[in-house]
């Protein structure tokens, strides 16, 4: 074992190519462990040459960082796999990168969580193959002292890796099936994470949530599974700007709209809230496969003109989302961690979430209700509008209480699990 | 000469019951766990330990001696919810070695909000003190020990009274000891007994604690520590909530063994004895003038009154709360009065605090709440209900012609709806 640390690190997504938290995840991490002094070699999959070069903000031709970013990922290389494989495809639209893909003929895994046996699209095995084949490629050129893997499509990947190496495998666990789908798993989709999870060293979970999950839902021992919180990038002041002349609240969803994240309740405790009071908009920012069900919703209940649909955001707009709300609202019905919780209190906006969540173990400024009880959820996003000292509270304090959690405690964590793992090896 | 003075705090609140902005009705109160965690205490502590009271001050006959402090809206708990225990503390009234003090029945901040709303209350606990123990309270001790010089001074002009009492906070007595009877500025008669906190909470926070280096505390040693006092002091302070024994401290801690042998332990020195804060007040002489401007209270390290006013929501929700006894008072409704008045217990404004939530502490000790703001929300619900009941009780009042009445209806329900929303219109009407 040489002095630095030499990480084989497999992901899926990273930004700017990115439609969930996971790759929002993978940065953050990333950074914080090259900071710390660890090498990484990150292979990535990509959807296809043209998509690549016509999105390409951090990432230059050979795969390598550009100059801004290159400084905090000096220890970064980057290994590219050329792929259809995206995490979170809202099944309806495709409105970012629906259109070339569909050109090249590339068939996508569906997230209809209605029906179990649709869940994924039919290539989506071979997908997860030909990263698999192509990391164990790169793997016998690359040298590392552990394999680090991200999420299920990772898994056959770095179970192959760790198999010919014979080095030290950590998967690291930011969702489960049982999120995403309930209890209308994908079987082939829970049978690699199982596998993957037996054969790894070591289990990272972002929770003491999905840890749980880990124990009871994929016979896992607790005395495997180590929990490392996400942390949050720090950007530095954001300024809330409220527009002038804003004459109603505003009341945020964020995120894919999808049976994982409740966007349901979201829409039913609106219509309580409107009971109530009148001078309220509620914005539901993102897409999923449940959008159209959503837009429906809210105009059988007869609030279709207090509810604004605004697709999926990025970049400028999801800042200027956050700029305009009085409250964040995440009402995950499973939530491993909840990275955009703190995003919004770094924006300067309080948060009410579900107690079904990852950060609500470590986010104690912020209201929680459970997912389902929508008169709480009403009850407690009337009081924020109702009383500003409550919104300013949990502001400041949420601030304050946000500020320590750093990716840099994250990688720190890694690095000792790491160093444990190397140790007994 | 060192007295042993000790004075227990006996107080639960009407906690809450989970009131949505979607509640309607006037119920406000948990019952249920009201009446579960008064007959836990009630079996825990209260009745165990008023048994072992009554038996030392038979043993000792009549050199034990000790002081209650038993909250109004405890004292009606316990009169639905347990009433046995009423009955042991009359027992031990009966002995002429119990005396029982005066604070606000409602266990409330209103020294600090509003002065009429203040004496009436004090008038209040001393009738109940009067009718279940035949006694008139001579000693106050205001809530939590929240005290100033002008709190003395008005409880100098409200009368009756010989002693106030407080903590012994260092920053106020300096190089002094809280061992001497002290008297307030700008009093005539008044005393001021001040806790001495290190020994009270030796027993109180540290007895069951085995990182103390003191642990186990034993009687014979405390007792040293009290007889220690001869010489530089007159009295120690012990002043401690009841739930101390058997509740704060488990009975396998051996608090009740402590309590048991503390009076044998204690009276093997011939210069010490028991006292109640009234024979503490008759038997020294004040030492010194001792000057508290600021107000002080026994809550926390910090011991002012950051635990109930310390945040923004905290303020908030005293102060809508003490802006309604005009409009509540006028209604001259019963009912609404002591909902009002059950609103004002300090515990309320508590579970509002948010100084150490996320590190979770004493705060949480019987807190319905999971988080502050949860405390609040409910807190402004159920006052926001009292607000639209007490609106619709003075409309009724204005109104006592019945054909009026019936024509009527339309337009109240329109004004009710506005007003569901107090805060704005509130604001606008002043």
């Amino acid at each position: 074992m040489s002095n630095t640390m030499k990480t084989l690190m497999l992901g899926w997504e990273f930004p700017p190519f990115i439609s969930g938290g996971l790759g929002t995840a993978c940065y953050g991490l990333t950074k914080a462990m090259s900071q710390l002094g660890m090498e990484i070699t990150f292979v990535l999959p990509i959807a296809d040459k043209s998509s690549y070069a016509g999105h390409l903000k951090m990432l230059n031709a050979e795969g390598h960082l550009q100059s801004g970013e290159q400084s905090k990922l000096k220890n970064v290389r980057f290994r590219t796999i050329l792929s259809g494989l995206r995490p979170y495809i809202p099944s309806e639209k495709f409105e970012i990168f629906g259109k070339k893909m569909e050109s090249n003929g590339a068939d996508f895994w569906q997230s209809n969580s209605s029906a179990s046996g649709q869940n994924y699209g039919r290539n989506i095995c071979q997908e997860v193959h030909h990263y698999a084949e192509k990391v164990v490629e790169i793997a016998s050129v690359e040298d590392f002292d552990i394999i680090h893997a991200h999420d299920w499509m990772t898994f056959p990947a770095a179970i192959a890796v760790a198999d010919i190496s014979q080095k030290p495998l950590v998967v690291h666990v930011h969702s489960t099936e049982f999120d995403r789908s309930g209890n209308n798993i994908n079987q082939m989709v829970y049978d690699i994470e199982r596998q993957g999870m037996h054969v790894a060293n070591k289990i990272i979970a972002v929770s003491n949530y999905t840890k749980n999950i880990i124990t009871s839902r994929y016979g896992v021992s607790p005395n495997k599974v180590e929990v490392v919180y996400n942390g949050v990038e720090d950007n530095g002041d954001t300024h809330s700007s409220i527009p002038a002349g804003k004459l109603d609240k505003i009341v945020l969803f964020l995120g894919r709209i999808t049976m994982q994240k409740g966007p349901e309740y979201f829409i039913a405790s609106a219509k309580k809230v409107l009971e109530k009071m009148n001078n309220v908009k509620f914005i539901m920012a993102g897409d999923g496969d449940m959008t159209h069900r959503m837009i429906d919703y809210a105009a059988h209940l007869g609030i279709g003109h207090k509810v604004f649909f605004t697709r999926f955001l990025r970049g400028a707009n999801v800042d200027r989302a956050y700029q305009m709300a009085d409250l964040f609202v995440m009402p995950s019905v499973s939530e491993p961690f909840g990275i955009a919780p703190l995003e919004a209190i770094k924006h300067n906006v309080p948060v009410l979430i579900s107690k079904q969540s990852g950060v609500s173990e470590i986010l104690h400024h912020a209201l929680k209700v459970d997912f389902w009880d929508i008169n709480q959820m009403a009850n407690k996003i009337i009081a924020v509008l109702k009383y500003p000292l409550l919104g300013k509270l949990l502001r400041e304090n949420g601030r304050c209480e946000t500020a320590k959690i750093r990716w840099e405690n994250s990688a720190a964590q890694i690095n000792n699990i790491y160093k444990q793992m190397l140790a007994c090896a | 000469m060192a007295s042993v003075c000790f004075y227990f705090q006996v107080h639960q609140p009407f906690r809450l019951r989970n009131y949505t902005i979607f509640d309607t009705d006037s119920n406000y109160y948990d019952d249920h766990k009201n009446a579960q965690i008064c007959r836990k205490v009630a079996s825990k502590c209260y009745l165990p330990a008023n048994s072992l009271m009554l038996e030392l001050i038979k043993k000792y006959n009549g050199k034990f001696r000790i002081a209650y402090s038993i909250t109004g809206v405890l004292l009606e708990q316990l009169q639905s919810y347990a009433p046995e225990v009423i009955k042991s503390f009359q027992e031990l009234a009966a002995t002429g070695c119990v005396e029982f003090l005066a604070e606000t029945y409602y266990h409330s901040l209103s020294s600090l909000y509003s002065r009429s709303e203040f004496i009436e209350q004090i008038k209040a606990q001393t009738q109940i003190i009067q009718k279940l123990f035949g006694q008139t309270p001579k000693v106050f001790r205001n809530t939590e020990l929240i005290y100033n010089n002008d709190l003395a001074a008005l409880i100098e002009q409200i009368g009756g009274f010989d002693a106030i009492l407080a903590e012994g906070v260092d920053r106020i007595l300096g190089y002094r000891s809280p061992n001497f009877v002290y008297r307030p500025p700008n009093c005539k008669k008044l005393k001021l007994l001040l806790k001495n906190y290190r020994l009270s909470d030796d027993i109180a926070f540290r007895f069951s604690n085995r990182d103390w280096s003191q642990w186990p505390l034993t009687a014979n040693k405390f007792a040293n520590w009290v007889s220690a006092v001869n010489g530089c002091g007159n009295v120690v302070n012990l002043f401690m909530d009841y739930e101390t024994f058997g509740e704060h401290q488990w009975e396998d801690t051996g608090i009740f063994n402590f309590l048991r042998h503390l009076p044998q332990e204690i009276l093997k020195h011939p210069d010490n004895n028991f006292k109640t804060p009234s024979e503490v007040a008759a038997s020294y002489d004040s030492a010194d003038v001792v000057d508290i401007p600021y107000t002080i209270s026994w809550a926390d390290i910090e011991r002012d009154l950051s635990a109930w006013l310390g945040n923004p929501i905290q303020q908030n929700a005293i102060i809508e709360l003490y802006k309604l006894e005009e409009k509540v008072k006028s209604t001259a409704d019963e009912s609404i009065i002591r909902d009002w008045r059950k609103l004002q217990t300090s515990d309320h404004f508590y579970y509002m605090c948010t100084k150490w939530f996320a590190d979770g502490d004493v705060h949480k000790y019987f807190n319905p709440y999971d988080s502050p703001y949860d405390s609040y929300i409910n807190f402004m619900n159920v006052m926001e209900n009292l607000n639209s009941r007490s609106f619709m009780a003075l409309l009724e009042k204005e109104k006592p012609a019945p054909d009026i009445r019936i024509k009527s209806v339309q337009p109240r329900q329109k004004v009710l709806q506005s007003n569901n929303k107090f805060s704005i219109s509130e604001r606008k009407q002043r």
